[in-house]
């Protein structure tokens, strides 16, 4: 058992059901991130964990307690919210300081507290200053703040950074890994947005339709996406998929699919793929833009990489990298390129894909097979 | 937060950056000026003339005023008509003056302003913070309690003052003021909580508050100018209330203006304009007062939430 555990819990708003029975367990200094579009049901299975929305079925568990029925300010939770929710007619250092004190901490040991925290996220300075009179950055920093101080067993952040303009963003993100790695605390973070999931997060779950998609490592997720919305959702840009069908080839399973003219291509598989016995299976081949590169730049490593000629598109210059558009299987196609190639609209150029990395999908479940 | 955003500092935000000279003021030539200016000082004039007629009237002896010549400045000042009208002049069989009265009309606003401003605050925040199954018709039902016509309650009313030994009694005028008076706050704070950010209401929970202490320490303080627009409003209707008075109390319990109506009917033999005149500016000064003390913030409050926050 976990120390958070999320068992067959469901959220329904008369008939409307928004959320489906879920169940996520994670261990105590993990970091989850709930991460899919809007309305997929992240921010109320969050609000049900902080018990601002009551469970519909199932339970939730912390530390091995079931929360239904108890208050928000007795499951020892903290939530740093979208807006910041600082409380407008005080300042920083009573904003910080209202939750111990209706928890009727003594004052020296609020004082102590709030020093303590000031100091840890730099904000010595703005204790006296109301919300209003705050940046962005510094309101986010509060919030934190007030979070942090309650020293509580789960934090629970409610996309708490998209609020903050992109270059901030990036900062403040990596400010909230470095906390997570020196406190270890155990955090739920809720957002849409799939890098910070994936930079941020220690435990991934991908949700979509009230249904959890997919639960697992940043690794999993992005390497072995278990469906198409997980594949085409998580990443940037996002994974390549179209349609291929299953063929044989010297005793190894291969790929079949087709040039924007029509002409077909075949692309092997690694040995001992799981789609040696499907032949004649019509598959939507997943891969990741890096995956399909140019020649000097295919990972050496690879036993499974294959050169195909096909013609440019459209290339996009992206500073690191050149992001470079085909057709394949009648959809477009996003290679990664190393900046410096020379490859231009037109051309007729080589394509080095590395098979290992490929997933395949049925195209009708949309689930992964291999 | 919402509650920032006054009147003045839209127009300013609004305006579009990198045109220099443009204002949102309407550019107007110089006879078109005129024009304005003339018509305004015309209507200030037109408003301002009745209460020159009193105050004028109020500072002369009655012989002067009995002699004709309305408008005229007095030719001898006195303030005894003043004096007259707070402590001496006859109020229907008694020769209190207005003073008593007065005094009774601040002990029926002072509670019922203070009580249904409270009331109706607590009503918006659970109406908008902490809805409930049928909170629509509940909010429905006070909304209409603003819109029944004084008259249709009177005899219920005072059948119900009776019952609950109320009736003829101060306490009587405040709980009438009150039940008219909780619809409109309930309405006015209703739709000032509504822009209140709901996440304030739930960082607080998991902060440990509870109703009440949310209610106190987190919405009260941001309410400022939301609550001056609801006791300018109560205080005004309260305080000149005609009919409830007339209808509800006794002699000993008038307020103020049904007293100086009496001032007015009662006095036998000559009328004593100048005693008229002064009593009823008295009876008009509390909410002039309240005016321009909270004034600026009444238009403030009205703004509030019509800006995009």
């Amino acid at each position: 058992m976990g120390f958070l555990d999320i068992q067959r819990a469901t959220k329904s708003y008369g008939s409307v059901k928004v959320l489906h029975e879920t169940d996520i367990s994670i261990e105590e200094g993990e970091f989850l991130v709930l991460v899919g579009p809007s309305g997929c049901g992240k921010s109320t299975l969050l609000n049900m964990i902080a018990g601002l929305e009551e469970v519909t079925s199932g339970d939730i568990r912390i530390k091995g307690r079931s929360m239904n029925g108890v208050r928000p300010a007795e499951r020892n939770i903290a939530m740093v919210f979208q807006s910041y929710a600082l409380y407008p007619n005080m300042n920083v250092a009573q904003n910080i300081s209202f939750g111990m004190e209706m928890h009727g901490v003594p004052r020296p040991e609020r004082e102590r507290k709030v020093a303590q925290v000031a100091e840890l996220l730099q904000i010595g300075r703005l204790l006296d200053r109301k919300p209003g009179q705050l940046s962005g950055g510094q309101r986010q920093r509060v919030a934190m703040g007030r979070a942090l101080v309650r020293d509580p067993d789960v934090f629970l952040f409610d996309e708490p950074l998209s609020n903050l303009d992109a270059k901030l963003r990036v900062d403040m993100r990596t400010e909230i890994k470095k906390l997570h790695q020196k406190l270890k605390t155990t955090i739920v973070y809720v957002t849409h947005d799939q890098i910070e999931a994936l930079t941020l997060s220690t435990r991934i779950a991908v949700m979509f339709g009230g249904h959890v998609q997919q639960l697992g490592t940043p690794k999993e997720i992005y390497d072995t996406p278990a469906n198409m919305f997980v594949a085409g959702f998580m990443g940037s840009p996002s994974m390549n998929l179209f349609a291929a069908r299953v063929a044989a080839q010297d005793g190894r399973a291969i790929a079949v699919t087709r040039r924007a003219d029509g002409s077909e291509v075949a692309l092997p598989f690694p040995e001992g793929g799981a789609l040696a016995a499907q032949v004649g299976r019509e598959i939507v081949l997943g891969l990741r833009p890096e995956a399909i590169t140019d020649r000097d730049g295919a990972d050496r490593h690879s036993r499974a990489v294959h050169v195909v000629e096909s013609p440019v598109d459209i290339t996009e210059p992206a500073g690191s990298d050149t992001f470079v558009v085909t057709h394949l299987g009648g959809k477009e196609v996003t290679g990664r390129f190393r900046a410096d190639v020379d490859v231009s609209p037109g051309q007729v150029f080589p394509f080095a894909i590395n098979m290992e990395k490929a997933v395949a999908f049925d195209p009708k479940t949309e689930m992964r097979i291999a | 937060m919402a509650t920032d955003f006054s009147a003045e500092v839209g127009p300013v935000a609004a305006r579009p950056s990198g045109t220099p000279g443009s204002t949102q003021v309407i550019q107007t030539g110089g006879a078109a000026r005129i024009g304005i200016y003339f018509v305004l000082v015309l209507f200030c004039l037109y408003y301002l003339l009745p209460l020159y007629v009193m105050a004028v009237n109020s500072l002369k002896p009655l012989s002067e005023i009995q002699a004709g010549g309305m408008m005229s400045l007095p030719k001898e000042w006195t303030a005894a008509p003043w004096a007259s009208a707070w402590s001496t002049a006859q109020i229907g069989v008694a020769a209190t003056g207005l003073r008593p009265f007065f005094l009774n009309s601040i002990m029926m606003v002072v509670p019922a302003v203070a009580i249904s401003t409270v009331l109706g605050a607590l009503n918006g925040y659970v109406l908008t913070k902490w809805r409930f199954r049928g909170d629509v018709w509940v909010f429905g039902l006070l909304l209409f309690a603003c819109f029944i016509p004084f008259q249709i309650v009177l005899i219920p009313m005072a059948r119900l003052l009776g019952l609950m030994g109320l009736a003829g009694t101060v306490p009587g005028l405040i709980f009438v003021h009150l039940v008219y008076g909780i619809g409109f706050s309930t309405l006015y704070f209703k739709n000032y909580y509504q822009q209140f950010p709901t996440e304030l209401v739930r960082a607080a929970q998991i902060d440990g508050a509870g109703f009440f202490t949310i209610f106190r320490r987190i919405m009260l303080p941001s309410s400022g100018p939301i609550a001056v627009v609801c006791i300018i409003w109560q205080f005004t209707n309260i305080w000149n209330d005609f009919l409830f008075g007339a209808s509800f109390s006794d002699f000993d319990s008038q307020p103020m203006t049904v007293a100086l109506n009496n001032l007015v009917q009662s006095s036998t033999g000559v009328k004593e304009y100048n005693v008229h005149f002064a009593g009823a500016i008295m009876a008009a000064l509390p909410t002039l007062l309240v005016y321009v003390v909270a004034g600026r913030y009444f238009v403030r409050g009205l703004m509030a939430g019509s800006v995009k926050g």
